[in-house]
Order: structure tokens, then sequence, then C-alpha cells
């Protein structure tokens, strides 16, 4: 047993960090550790970065643009990503409908959308849920009825993320009304600027446009942008979410906000010193930080043990990452809020004056709050994962 | 590279202490059948460790050991936690243990190796004082140097496995106000050793010394590095620590497959219990506190021989927080999830409890760990 990196994983790291901070933007960067709204263009300049550099998809095969790195060094980089507090390319993109084409895609599909999709040419958001099949996903209803050459979509997405911005959406549609639910799925590609889709904002709680409802109204789609075969879509679903589940811990995030934390709680007066006298505050963090830690070198014998068996395959303590990494991200969420402690209360729009601009971040922090109430909800909710693994690793 | 795993002779130290203690730990009964004799437990067993090597095992082979390690040690207390066993080896193999390797002359670990490798001596360290609490720096128990040697004076409580130590480690406050480390014969002139029942079925006893003679445990011979004991007793905490951890690990793992095995088993309304969704998600919590102790054992072992101390003191404080807050929420759940029989003294399950409940309070409970992970600005750094 051996729980140190080895020399090369170290430079490895090195070499990343090195990378990372001197050529995303530093603005941009900010951005992210303070939890503030990113722009298209951020998010666009910087995984345009990291392709340039060969990085951007890195886990993809590398015919398609992948390197050959081994699970230690993809859990390395990602965790340096976090750490840099640089935007994670396209989850849409690099993570989702990325795979899923080179894995099941045809020649044709592979050749039109793997390089755009790498360099965020082409910006893809996720037609998943609906209305009425969140956690129960296989009830979708959105319907796609084949008509000679094209198939003709009707019905419903919703939780669209930045679907604002999106050129393309990827979609599991009804195909097959009458087989058992999840057997009348296909996964479908489909230009955003097609006529008959509507775009419609939904506001989070945090006040911000991050998700929309996707409508389809007579929508035809040509035929040949049926990803794998028909009715198989559920599939090519379940890799696709297996391959959400297992960056889903956040770790290195999680970290780089506690250093953000102690650095304001440093700098922050309370009583006649600062925040970091505040020892109650002090032993919460160390709390989160403990249980960081337990979770991290969770994190490594989850990879250790796919490794081992030479796959990578979804393990279902992934599903034990989701849930304790979520809980971690939204505590440290809690501990910014808590730090800004009765400025926590402003929204947008005050100007700080002299008195108050050390906490200029203090919008910023109660909305990061909010919003993180998505991450045990998104990616399969925690209750779900409980589900999970109550029946594949407990045999409930 | 990153590594879980076990080489083939740790697979193989595994396999036998795991078999050896299974077999003899096959239930309840056998284990109160042991627990009833005045020694509380059965010293053949204790002889049995020695045959299989697990006594020789802490030590360097230059210093008459077999040259084992923090894994081997982890491998060694999982299985202890796992059978419930009551064999001292956290008394002797893991604290006196790291009690000789760094606090004790070449003389003196030449002579008292390869009697605790034969299972022939036992040792315990008395590390807390009454008033001490948590603190083992809290040391009011006095050397005096005489002509003869030094005797000791004071108190001492709550020693492992006390009376089955043949010598006890006592730390003492020397004339120069440093701490020393001693060896002290509990059963010898000026000291009176009394023994109780702990909670989990194990041993304790206090021990009070009046002029005791003693021998002092010293690195370098004639050396007089007073502050080198409490330094001592750090690392005799710390190596405690990471063994308490796997013990924990081991009585959780198994005290988690006794509750899912009874959510399958045990059936009302008609079905298994297992078979509601507010039973199975707290077996999938269980899981998860487990998982995440196993994950600080590891870090535990890995950290125990990190060349910085203050690095080491806080890993290990984190360790003992993630295992105290595991073990009472398995404990707690598992009786929970049991239900009525839970509750009682003819269930298995009740005395893992009770084991790991023990473990919480041994060697800092975890608002005294979490105070120094706090205290030491947490374990990532602000940058």
């Amino acid at each position: 047993m051996d729980l140190r990196f080895t020399p090369e994983e170290t430079a490895f790291r090195a070499e990343v960090r090195a990378f990372l901070r001197s050529e995303i933007p530093a603005g941009i960067r900010r951005k992210v550790s303070e939890g503030r709204k990113l722009e298209r263009e951020d998010i666009v300049a910087s995984q345009r970065i990291l392709n340039a550099k060969g990085w951007a998809v890195p886990h993809w095969p590398v015919e398609w643009g992948g390197q050959d790195w081994s699970a230690i060094q993809r859990y390395i980089f990602t965790e340096e990503l976090q750490q840099a507090a640089v935007p994670l390319p396209l989850q849409f993109n690099c993570y989702m409908v990325g795979p899923v084409i080179a894995a099941f895609g045809s020649e044709a599909q592979k050749r039109r959308f793997l390089a755009p999709t790498a360099n965020l040419d082409i910006w893809w958001c996720q037609g998943f849920s609906e209305p009425g099949a969140g956690s129960d996903l296989a009830s979708l209803k959105t319907r796609a009825v084949r008509d000679g050459d094209s198939y003709v979509v009707n019905g419903q997405k919703t939780w669209t993320t930045l679907g604002q911005y999106a050129d393309w959406i990827f979609c599991l549609v009804r195909t097959d009304p009458e087989a058992k639910k999840q057997a009348g799925i296909s996964f479908l590609l489909i230009d955003m600027k097609t006529p008959g889709i509507t775009v419609r904002p939904i506001v989070t709680l945090e006040g911000h446009h991050e998700v929309n409802e996707v409508f389809f109204d007579d929508v035809r789609v040509p035929a040949e942008n049926l990803v794998g075969t028909e009715n198989k879509g559920w599939d090519y679903a379940k890799f696709l979410l297996a391959n959400e589940r297992s960056g889903i811990a956040r770790i290195g995030m999680t970290k780089e906000r506690i250093a953000r934390i102690k650095r304001l709680a440093r700098e922050l007066p309370s009583g006649a010193g600062t925040m970091w006298d505040d020892i109650g505050f002090r032993t919460r963090l160390a709390q989160l930080e403990i249980e960081l830690k337990a979770l991290e070198i969770t994190q490594m014998r989850v990879i250790a043990a796919q490794m081992k068996a030479g796959s990578d395959r979804p393990d279902p303590a992934s599903s034990i990452l989701k849930i304790k990494g979520s809980e971690l991200q939204q505590t440290s969420t809690e501990l910014l809020l808590e730090l800004a402690g009765p400025y926590g209360a402003v929204g947008a729009g005050r100007v700080t004056g002299p008195e108050s601009a050390a906490f200029g971040w203090a919008d910023a922090a109660a909305a990061l709050y909010f919003n993180n109430r998505k991450v045990s909800i998104y990616g399969g909710s925690n209750e779900i994962q409980h589900n999970v693994i109550a029946k594949a690793i407990l045999g409930l | 590279m990153m590594d879980f795993d076990l080489t083939s002779e740790q697979g193989q130290l595994k396999d036998s202490i795991g078999r050896y203690l299974a077999g003899r730990y096959s239930g309840l009964e056998a284990r109160e059948a042991m627990r009833r004799r005045p020694e509380g437990r059965d010293p053949a067993l204790w002889q049995g460790l020695a045959e299989l090597g697990l006594l020789g095992m802490p030590f360097a082979e230059e210093d008459g050991g077999y040259g084992g390690g923090p894994v081997e040690t982890m491998i060694a207390m999982e299985a202890i936690g796992r059978s419930l066993a009551l064999e001292p080896f956290l008394a002797t193999g893991v604290l006196g243990a790291a009690a000789l390797r760094f606090g004790a002359s070449a003389a003196q670990k030449a002579r008292l190796i390869p009697e605790i490798a034969a299972g022939d001596l036992c040792l315990s360290v008395a590390l807390t004082e009454p008033g001490a609490r948590h603190d083992l720096g809290h040391v009011a128990t006095r050397a005096e140097e005489t002509p003869a040697g030094p005797v000791l004076s004071g108190r001492k409580d709550l020693i492992v496995w006390g009376e089955s130590a043949d010598a006890i480690v006592v730390p003492a406050r020397l004339d120069t106000g440093g701490v020393g480390l001693f060896l002290v014969d509990p059963r010898g002139a000026g000291a009176q050793l009394s023994g109780y029942a702990a909670q989990d079925g194990s041993r304790l006893a206090d021990l009070v010394l009046d002029r005791a003679p003693a021998e002092r445990l010293d690195p370098v011979e004639g050396s007089a590095e007073d502050a080198d004991g409490l330094t001592v007793i750090e690392r005799i905490a710390e190596a405690g620590i990471a063994a308490l951890a796997a013990e924990a690990v081991g009585a959780m793992e198994e005290l988690h497959r006794l509750t899912v095995d009874y959510l399958k088993t045990r059936r009302q309304f008609g079905v298994p219990i297992g078979s509601f969704q507010a039973l199975q998600h707290k077996a999938v919590d269980m899981l998860l506190m487990v998982e995440q102790a196993r994950s600080m054992a590891c870090y535990g072992a890995m950290m125990v021989e990190a060349d910085d101390p203050a690095e080491r003191r806080a890993a290990l404080s984190a360790v003992k927080v993630q295992i105290n807050r595991s073990a009472r929420f398995v404990g707690q759940t598992a009786v929970q999830l049991h239900g009525g029989i839970g509750m009682t003294m003819e269930y298995i399950g009740a005395h893992y409890f009770k084991r790991l409940t023990v473990i919480e309070t041994q060697l800092g409970d975890t608002a005294f760990h979490l105070a120094r992970v706090a205290d030491a600005g947490g374990l990532i750094a602000a940058e």
C-alpha cells in the first residue's frame, strides 16, 4: 500500500499547474473562484486554450483528440483545473455527448462533430429531463416519429443548462411508445436553429438565468442525426450518466473554496481580531476539511479499484463520491455565507463604502450558496444514489 | 503509483490472522467464555498470536523483530476489530511497541523485544492521569533519583489491559521539569494495580505508585534529553490512533455486514424490512461512514511515519475525528436498524457498538482532535 504520487505524477501535476495559472486569464479564474456568473465568451476562451494544448478532452479516444493518460493523471488534471479555478471544459460537450458519439456514433458523425465539439465551435446542451421525467427519466414523453428521411419531434425538455448559448442539443426521445419504457428511447442530435424549437428561460433561486425549458413543435430532424441504433438510446444515456457521476465529487473545487475562505477569514474583522480567530468557525471549517480528506482518499480508492479491474466501467462506489462530494460542496458554500455574516443578506446593486469594501464578494457568496443547492439534485439526486447503492452494493 | 494493494506477504498475514481469530471467536458465546476467565481473556490465544509471528511484527529485524510497519499493524488491528478480540495487542503490540521503538536504548530493546515476540512479555502504557482528560502532556507523577535508581510516585488511570502487563511504561516528571518514560513492575514494591471491567468487555487498570522502583527508558544511554519523553508519548499516541482506526474499521465493517444481513432476513408486514427505503438509506449512510473511515485509516497508516511532526500530528487528529464520527454513527444506526434485538447483551451487534463507543473515548475524543486540527489551521494551505 502506498498512497504517494510518483515523481512522474508530481512532475505532471507541476506542468499542468504552471500551464493553467499562466495561460488561462486571471479574470476568468477570479470569476470562477468567487462563484460569479461566467459569460459565454469566458467559457469558450478557456476551453479553446485548453484544446490548443490538447487538454480539453484528454479522456476521449486518442484518435479523436484524447491523451493517453492514466486514470491517476486524469484525476490530477481535473483536480488542478478545479484548484486553479479554471472553468471546466463544457460538461455537455466533453463529458456527455462527445464520449457518446465517439463510442456509439457513425463515422460520419464522428468526423462532423467531434473536433468542433472539443474546440467548443459547437456548444451542446442536454435534452434529457422533462416536466414529468426527473428522477424517473425513462418515463420521458417527447416523441420522435419517423417520416421518410426525418424524425418529427414534439414535446418539451426542461432544466436545460445554458441552453440559451447552445448550437445543438442532444435529446432522449421516445421512438417506440409501445415498448417497455426504457426500450423505446432513442438518442437524437438536434440543431437548435431548426424551426419549431422555442427556448424559455428559467431563473433559478440565486437570480441567474442558468437553465431553460426547450419546446419542440413539429421539429424535423434528419434521420442521419440518430446516434447508434433506434430504441437503444437508454444504453447510451446510462453510459453518459455514469461518465457524469465519476467527476462529480468536485474535490478540487471544494479545496479551492476552502483555501479562499481561509484567506478571506484572515482579512475579515470580527470583534477585536479577525474571523480566523473565531474558534467556532475554524472548527466547522476543520470538520469540512477532514471529511474532504477522507473523500479524496475514497476517490483514489475508487480509481485504483477501477484501474485494477482494467475497466472504465462505472463503479457503483462512484455514487458514494456523488453523495458525499455534493454534500461537502454545499457545506463549503454554507461556510462562505457564514463568513459574510450580516452581509450575506446583500443582493445586487449595493454601492459598497470603504467600511464594507471587504465584503464586495458577499452577494456572490449568497448566490453561490443558493445555486449550490442543485448539486445534491442533479446528476441523479442523492436519494436516487442511495437507491443505487442499496441495490448494487448492499443487495437490498 | 498510488496503490492500495497488499504485498503477498501482507495478504498472507491478513489471511492467517483473520482465520485464526475467526476460528476462536466463532460467536458471542465463545467470546463470553473467554471474557469470564480470571484474566478476562484466554492466554492461549496470546501464544497463538506469537506463533503467527504477530508479536514480533511491530519491531525492526535488527532489534529482534520481524520488521513489520504501519500496514502490518493495520492488518492485525482490523482483524482484531472484526472479531471483537480481547487480546491486548493494542497495549503490547502498538502502544508498548511504540514506546520501545521510539524511547528505548538498544540494550533495552535487545532484552525486551525477543521476550515480547515469544509471547512471554506483555506491556501496557500508562498514558493518562486523573484530571488529565485527553492531555497526554499532563504528567504529575514524579520521578526521583535514589542511589538504587529512580523511584516513581503518583497515580495513573485507565491503563489498557494493565492487569495483563508484566511491565507498564509510565511517563513521569523529572527533577529538571521534563518528562521521562520508565518501566515499572505493576506487582513490585510501591506499586498498587487495581483492575476493572471496561464497557467493551476488555479490562482497564489504575496504578498508584509510592516510591516504586523503575527503569528509565532511554533512547541513548546516559542521555539527558529530558524533553524527549513528551515527543515519545506523542509518537505512542499517534501509533495508537492509527491502530484504533484500523480496529474501528474492522468492527464497523462487520457490524454493517450484520445489519445488512438482518435487513434481508427480518420480516415485518409480510416482507423483509430491507425492502423499506427508509431503512435502505440508513444502511447506505452507514456504508458511506465506513468507507470514509477506511480511507482515513489508510491515511493514518501512511502519515504515522511522516517526518514532519506538525503535519503528522494534524493528520492523525484528522484520522481520529473521522473514525470517531463514523464509529458513533455506524454503532448507533446499527442498533436502531436492529430494533429491540439490538438493545440486548445477547446480540453480538450490541458488543460491537460498545467497543466502537470505547474507541471514541480512547486517545482523544472528537472535540479534542477537532480542536487540534482547527488549531493547526486545518489540512489545506490557504496559499
